[in-house]
């Protein structure tokens, strides 16, 4: 269950980044489309920090550490709201591009969540 | 601290929105949100600047809570990797807060910061080549930042070329 929300969260994360990324090119700001992909892929995160929690309360340990496993689904969740944030204050392209950087840093965290969790667990 | 930043420079903003008609459309834009951030110096956390600082930002956050977990947890395996690790957190912590200050004297903060974070990535990356034993445990500015894809080595090079180029134009509004 976690390994799908996991790859949910990165395919996702990196979808915005390539989106935004071309809106940065484009010398566009972000736009209100821009902004419900970040919802999406913000609820995506949430979904898994649930998840991630739900699976700790079930008596699943990561392999590597139960703080650092919720200190990176925390963060998870609030990268990309945090991204929004400052494109909000950036109008400009570099607005769309902290969003794609926001995108590929979640992105990042993703894999250390997979690697942190462990192959073992489900 | 929007709203300290309010206090500093709301004067500037309306002289910097004379004084330079190009920058108009792009103040009056944002002003919405953070009228002052248009004052002259406060410019470094504006445009390139502000993804800096949103880079800034997200590495604070990384290096600050691995050296705090690893400080506490397992200090005695490697203290010089985690105590790097903490100084390359506050380097990146001073950074970001001169970057979303802005103004003149937070360039300089920034200007300095910059150049010891790439004294650092560079120094620790050749030492972690050259004698791997004195660091049993990575830190953020292991072989140049191999670990965060090169960012830790990328960010000071742009950083300090961000402020060189921010702080030409900020000495050009002054002037005119």
């Amino acid at each position: 269950m976690l390994d799908a929300v996991t790859i949910t969260v990165t395919v996702t994360a990196l979808l915005l980044a390539v989106w935004c990324a071309y809106a940065a090119y484009r010398d566009e700001p972000t736009n209100d489309w821009h902004f419900i992909g970040m919802a999406v892929v913000t609820l995506a995160a949430l979904v898994q920090l649930v998840v991630g929690l739900v699976q700790l309360g079930q008596g699943d340990r990561p392999d590597h550490g139960t703080a650092t496993f919720v200190g990176y689904l925390v963060g998870a969740a609030c990268t990309v709201p945090l991204a929004a944030i400052m494109s909000l204050t950036e109008r400009s392209r570099w607005g769309s591009a902290i969003v794609a950087a926001g995108g590929v840093v979640l992105a990042v965290l993703e894999l250390r969540l997979h690697e942190i969790w462990g192959a073992g667990n489900g | 601290m929007a709203e300290e930043s309010t206090a500093d420079g709301t004067e500037d903003t309306a002289m910097a929105r004379q004084q330079t008609p190009p920058q108009a459309p792009a103040a009056a834009e944002a002003a919405a949100p953070a009228p002052a951030a248009q004052s002259g110096g406060a410019r470094i956390g504006q445009g390139p600047g502000r993804l800096l600082l949103w880079f800034y930002g997200v590495f604070t956050v990384a290096a600050l809570s691995r050296s705090i977990v690893q400080i506490s947890t397992k200090f005695s395996d490697a203290r010089l990797a985690y105590l790097l690790s903490l100084a390359a957190g506050i380097v990146y912590a001073v950074i970001t807060v001169a970057l979303w200050r802005g103004g003149g004297q937070a360039r300089k903060v920034a200007l300095v910061a910059c150049s010891a974070e790439l004294l650092g990535v560079i120094g620790v990356g050749v030492l972690t080549l050259a004698d791997s034993s004195a660091f049993p445990d990575q830190t953020v500015w292991s072989d140049f930042g191999y670990g965060y894809v090169f960012l830790p080595v990328i960010l000071p090079v742009m950083g300090l070329l961000w402020l060189r180029k921010a702080g030409a134009e900020l000495r050009g509004a002054e002037a005119a």
